[in-house]
């Protein structure tokens, strides 16, 4: 069943297009990723998603339902997880919980009750009645997921989840939000952290210039425009003399050689015997090999 | 958009008004000192040390004569200043409306919510300014505590004003402009410390055709005083059109610059 469906979504800024006629759609239980250098679009699809950006053409869907004609019928229903935490610094971490629940109009009751019960989800019990500038960077990232399962969403909308946290409290988020997902939570996120996307997202688009490039599986992506092992080594101009003397196809990139290819043992040992043993690496191809291939190298903004 | 935006108004923007209050109740201590204060200060140094120079103002005592004046410019500044420094805190800063526009309330329910709540902190300001100017002897009982329910409207036409220009304003410094040269020289300049009646007939029009305070100022000496015109109902009637107007101005520039 598709949560969300999306056709030539369009919205201009001025002349400016942040989107630029996309069209993908999500599934039921999924985790669908949305990566993009900065300035790709991502944040601005997740808010029409979420109704508070208004497209400027094509058709959005979520639950069935227009985001342009029922945003309260959808908001009811999904949860936001912001880029920026925006927690309510006038009070309480539990109080920050009930008073956003009565933005859905939850009943007092229910809501101290499942406050108390995503204060211990998210592992902030402890804090229940600490003030908010008290709470550390992974907290307060915690205090607004729990905040966005307050009306137990059936969507859940994540702008880049983990950003800037430590590695303990990364694995956390990503071990709760697979737990949503086996829940039966829909999750949508965007990330710049290519092994969370590989590691979490069941589906992903790649975005650039408001554009959609590629769409698919972490695997699928990589198999398909990264191959599957890239063979690395230092880019002497006697390396690549003699690759290009082999017949090898490369890509250097900066002070490095990447050699793509499913026969690594081979690429090396060509490497080895013949050329300079500089610096030779054997990796797995990963969902960055595809990302920098795609969007390129060049520094954005 | 029907309706200039009211219509995108639910029972959302009372969880607002809610918000606003519970922040206003944990933080009570210090936000009880004004209305308590500040009668006492202006009428120690205003009404009896400049009153001693004054006989009296058309056979009323000076301190009597500004106590009305007190309580219209409380209900100005509480409201006033809630929408504009403290939500553009709250919109810019904390991002409070943005966390709230991602529930079921539209931005309207948000506007609306903060509005109404800009008039409850000027009602209940302008109500715990009755016992210290009672104390006084400077209003009487009860007449007087209809101040209470006028404070209301009268808040609401403060707070849709202060809201149209957190809308506009590019920063909050420049919140500074409408503070210094509108909402002071109102203060002034409203028949607060002297009857708007010695001012040059022009003057006068001008006063009661554009300035919100006059208005508000006429209806509460009204009250103290007891003395009830037919010019009580045109101020009544302008407190009610404006402030209706500048609420839909202000959820139509929030909007506007809230969602895009």
């Amino acid at each position: 069943m598709e949560i969300i469906t999306a056709d030539n979504l369009e919205k201009y800024f001025g002349t400016l297009a942040a989107v630029d006629g996309i069209s993908f759609s999500v599934q039921r239980g999924e985790i669908f990723g949305f990566l993009g250098p900065n300035g790709a679009g991502k944040t601005t699809a997740m808010k029409m998603i979420h109704c508070v950006s208004k497209r400027t053409g094509g058709e959005l869907r979520v639950f069935g339902m227009d985001t342009d004609t029922d945003p309260r019928q959808i908001k009811q229903r999904l949860g936001v997880v912001p880029q920026e935490n925006n927690p309510d610094p006038d009070f309480t971490t539990f109080q920050n919980l009930t008073i956003y629940a009565r933005y859905f109009g939850i009943p007092a009751s229910e809501a101290e009750q499942r406050a108390e019960e995503l204060l211990e989800f998210m592992q902030l019990s402890e804090k229940r009645d600490a003030p908010i500038e008290t709470l550390s960077g992974g907290m307060k990232r915690r205090l607004i997921i729990a905040r966005a399962l307050m009306n137990e969403p059936e969507l859940l909308i994540l702008d880049e989840p983990t950003i800037g946290l430590d590695p303990q409290a990364r694995h956390l988020i990503w071990e709760k939000l697979r737990h949503l997902r086996s829940l039966g939570c829909t999750l949508v996120m965007t990330t710049h952290y290519l092994d969370e996307a590989e590691r979490l997202c069941d589906r992903l688009v790649i975005m650039n210039s408001g554009k959609i490039l590629v769409e698919g599986s972490p695997a699928e992506l990589v198999r398909q425009y990264a191959g599957e092992e890239i063979v690395e080594a230092a880019a002497s101009p006697g390396t690549i003399a003699c690759l290009k003397e082999q017949g090898v196809e490369f890509e250097v990139f900066g002070d490095t050689i990447q050699v793509q290819t499913s026969d690594p043992q081979n690429i090396a040992r060509t490497l080895m015997e013949s050329c300079r043993r500089e610096r030779i690496t054997v990796r797995r191809a990963t969902l960055e090999d595809v990302f920098l291939k795609l969007t390129g190298r060049t520094l954005r903004e | 958009m029907a309706y200039g935006g009211l219509s995108e108004i639910s029972r959302g923007a009372l969880a607002v008004w809610r918000r606003n209050l519970d922040a206003f109740i944990k933080t009570y201590r210090v936000n009880f000192i004004p209305p308590f204060v500040e009668p006492l200060l202006y009428l120690l140094a205003l009404g009896y040390g400049v009153g001693a120079l004054i006989q009296d103002v058309d056979g009323i005592p000076y301190p009597i004569f500004i106590a009305p004046a007190l309580v219209s410019i409380s209900v100005m500044y509480s409201a006033f200043f809630e929408c504009t420094y403290s939500s553009y805190v709250r919109m810019y800063y904390q991002k409070t409306f943005d966390a709230m526009i991602a529930t079921p309330l539209s931005i309207e329910d948000v506007i609306c919510g903060e509005i109404l709540w800009g008039a409850t902190r000027g009602t209940i300001y302008a109500a715990l300014m009755i016992p210290v100017l009672f104390l006084f002897g400077v209003i009487d009982l009860p007449t007087s505590l209809l101040l209470i329910p006028f404070a209301f409207p009268a808040g609401i036409l403060f707070s849709a004003i202060g809201m149209c220009f957190t809308a506009i304003t590019p920063s909050i410094d420049a919140l500074n402009y409408p503070a210094f040269l509108f909402i002071t020289p109102m203060f002034l300049f409203s028949g607060t410390f002297f009857p708007i009646s010695i001012l040059p007939q022009a003057l006068q029009y001008f006063a009661f055709g554009f300035l919100p305070l006059a208005n508000v100022v006429n209806v509460n000496r009204a009250i103290t005083m007891a003395e009830f015109s037919p010019m009580l109902l045109y101020n009544i009637v302008w407190v009610l059109l404006v402030a209706l107007l500048f609420f839909i101005i202000a959820l139509n520039l929030m909007k506007r610059r809230l969602v895009n």
